[in-house]
């Protein structure tokens, strides 16, 4: 028999926390393919966000660093100058990359350090259960914005892969979704090209996923992928934002 | 001829696997599984083409897919 | 061997690179930015990495992500950048990190003043960032001090994977005085074996972290670090005396401050008061077994601690002679240096009182 599809070897054994239905663990796969395909399990370090992303050094295969919360980038930038011929990565979520750490990701974008930033943006703070994040849709609800995100009182979304765009240090900046197998083959791609362009030393890879949290939107796992097509890339279009190789 | 292997008690019975199969072949069981949920299981191995996409999807790495 | 005139802060830098420091992450702060322009350039000369981070906060971030990843690091800041970077030392203690951290103190709280001050000593030996951990504390009186200090501080560092923090003030960073380099090898060898800097064949990952979600192998975390904290307390305390066999009234000061007591010793034994000086050169450990034989000795009638604040070790001290025998203090505060006159007019004081 020979094996068509199974756990990547970038992937422990440990079962993962995570809620049904949640982008994570899929998306832990398509990185743990990457790395695998591109034989680097070995030299790979990646560093993990206060959220629920928390645990992912126990799921992923290679080394991790567990960071404060929103400093991975800072924590990432030590790691990548001593080690710069091996593949760095950040993973982190919405709280912790747009609020908490937001200036470590922008200079971490400006001095062009060559690692590469997986973002997950649902939306909404997950592990502290459903709280309004930088990202959080206008109208949406959250724990801590009942009636829904105001304009008038929380501004409006961040849109986190443009704003980092304008920044000469990126070089490489890509919206992708995991909702179905056409999306995650795209997200793969991204994916790929960002630790590409980063062992070439071309200089920061920036990709965010749109993901769901079926728990915190209060939906069921299909209903949440519904959601995110016709509400989140609406507003936060799929695609390339930026690749200075393409420009 | 396709094999998908479930490690049942690792699902969570999120249905991604159900939303991406090209052929409607998945489904919940009836019974829960160690964990309470309902898991995922093929109703129809035969007219399985293998394109994988449940077991890409899954995030729990429940299936695994082999052909002879 | 050969005398060198160094200012403080590159005498520092340059003691670090020396026992083999290969990354700084620093930021702009007064009085310690000589640091990072010497490490600036130097560093890289050395094979090393400098960044000049966005922030005290990603600075010491930074190096907790060189030092998970096995590399010998530091950084430096002055006391408001200090507080900033408690976080990074907090997750560097639970998560078991090596590194050092210089502070150059200056008039606090809030901006203060620029000048040499002591008002971190608080946060500096009892931890300063969120919960129970503790950073070995060694402060260095003069540059030559200084840069055997330093390799002490990384070797303390390493052989218990904990952050150490090397307190110095303003006046000490600022100052030129002659150094002699010393060649010093270290002769431990550090286990790396635990770090994230690529699996390398290793039959599984090695994950970093400060979480232990579970209450229970949290406090069994704890243990082991209170055991690493005892371990400290037992080999790492270091301590100067200067004419305590027979003195009568003691003075205890650590720092700048040290230098001024030391001077005064010998004014007051000129005047015929039997005057000694205890100087901690590690606040934490401090030096408390040494400070309660002293206390219980019958030639010794008091002690007189001298600051650069309000009065932080005097706490210390006080835990230490318990009682034993009273306790004076005379601190400056606010980047104001005490002088020879005014610690000899309070040793005086305090003699007046007790003989």
């Amino acid at each position: 028999m020979t094996v068509i599809y199974a756990k990547p070897k970038g992937i422990q054994d440990t079962e993962m926390h995570y809620c049904p239905g949640c982008s994570h663990g899929t998306v832990h796969k398509l990185i743990a393919e990457v790395l695998e395909e591109m034989d680097a399990i070995d030299d790979a370090i990646g560093v993990c966000p206060v959220g629920c992303a928390v645990f992912a050094g126990n799921y992923f295969s290679c080394d991790f660093v567990e960071a404060a919360h929103g400093r991975a980038p800072a924590v990432a930038t030590g790691i990548k100058r001593t080690h710069p011929h091996q593949p760095v990565f950040t993973y982190q979520g919405d709280g912790d990359l747009a609020s908490i750490g937001a200036g470590e990701i922008v200079h971490a974008a400006m001095r062009g350090e060559k690692f590469t930033t997986i973002f997950i943006n649902n939306a909404i703070y997950g592990m502290t259960g459903g709280q309004m994040a930088p990202t959080t849709l206008l109208g949406q609800k959250a724990t801590t914005a009942r009636d829904g995100r105001n304009k008038e009182l929380h501004g409006s979304p961040m849109k986190v892969a443009e704003m980092l765009s304008t920044l000469d240090g990126l070089v490489y900046a890509e919206r992708v979704c995991v909702t179905d197998i056409p999306h995650l083959n795209k997200a793969k791609k991204a994916i790929k090209k960002a630790f590409t362009k980063q062992m070439a030393n071309e200089g920061f890879t920036f990709v965010e996923i749109l993901s769901s949290c079926p728990t915190n939107w209060g939906m069921t796992t299909l209903e949440a992928n519904r959601w995110l097509m016709e509400n989140m890339a609406a507003y936060y279009p799929l695609g390339v934002i930026k690749d200075k190789e393409a420009e | 001829m396709i094999h998908l292997t479930f490690q049942r008690d690792l699902c969570k019975g999120c249905e991604l696997c159900i939303s991406v199969c090209p052929k409607k072949l998945l489904a919940l069981d009836a019974a829960v599984n160690i964990k309470g949920y309902r898991p995922a299981f093929c109703t129809d191995e035969e007219s399985c083409i293998g394109c994988a996409g449940c077991a890409r999807i899954c995030p729990d790495s429940v299936i695994t897919i082999e052909k002879d | 061997m050969k005398r060198e005139i160094w200012k403080g802060s590159e005498a520092i830098s340059e003691a670090a690179i020396r026992c083999g420091c290969r990354g700084f992450f620093g930021y702009p702060i007064t009085p310690q930015n000589e640091i990072p322009e010497y490490m600036s350039y130097r560093m890289p000369q050395a094979g090393g990495v400098f960044v000049q981070a966005e922030s005290e906060l990603a600075a010491i971030n930074m190096v907790y992500g060189a030092a998970a990843s096995g590399i010998r690091v530091m950084t430096s800041s002055s006391s408001p950048g200090i507080s900033l970077k408690q976080e990074g030392i907090s997750y560097m203690a639970g998560a078991q990190l090596p590194a050092v951290i210089v502070n150059v103190m200056r008039g606090s709280p809030g901006l203060g003043s620029i000048q040499p001050a002591q008002g971190d000593y608080y946060q500096a030996t009892r931890g300063g960032g969120n919960g129970d951990y503790r950073t070995v504390t060694l402060a260095p009186a003069t540059l030559q001090d200084a840069v055997e200090l330093m390799q002490d501080a990384f070797d303390i560092a390493d052989r218990y994977r904990n952050p150490v923090m090397v307190l110095v003030d303003g006046l000490i960073a600022q100052m030129m005085e002659p150094v002699v380099w010393k060649e010093r090898e270290t002769d431990e060898a550090f286990d790396k074996s635990w770090t994230a800097s690529g699996r390398q064949g290793r039959s599984r990952n090695n994950f970093i972290t400060s979480l232990f979600i579970d209450a229970s192998i949290c406090e069994n975390h704890n243990e082991l670090l209170r055991k690493k904290y005892t371990a400290m307390e037992e080999r790492e305390c270091r301590w100067k005396e200067i004419m305590t066999e027979d003195a009568e009234i003691i003075l205890v000061a650590y720092g700048t401050p040290s230098r001024i007591a030391e001077t005064a010793v010998g004014v007051l034994r000129e005047q015929g008061i039997k005057a000694g000086l205890l100087r901690p050169v590690s606040l934490w450990p401090f030096p408390s077994p040494r400070l309660k034989e002293l206390a219980s000795q019958s030639h010794v009638k008091a002690f007189l601690d001298v600051e650069m604040s309000m009065g932080q070790m005097l706490d210390d001290v006080r835990l230490a002679v318990a009682e034993r025998k009273p306790v004076m203090f005379y601190g400056r505060t606010g980047g104001m240096i005490p002088s020879v006159s005014e610690v000899v007019k309070a040793a005086c004081e305090a003699y007046e009182e007790v003989k």
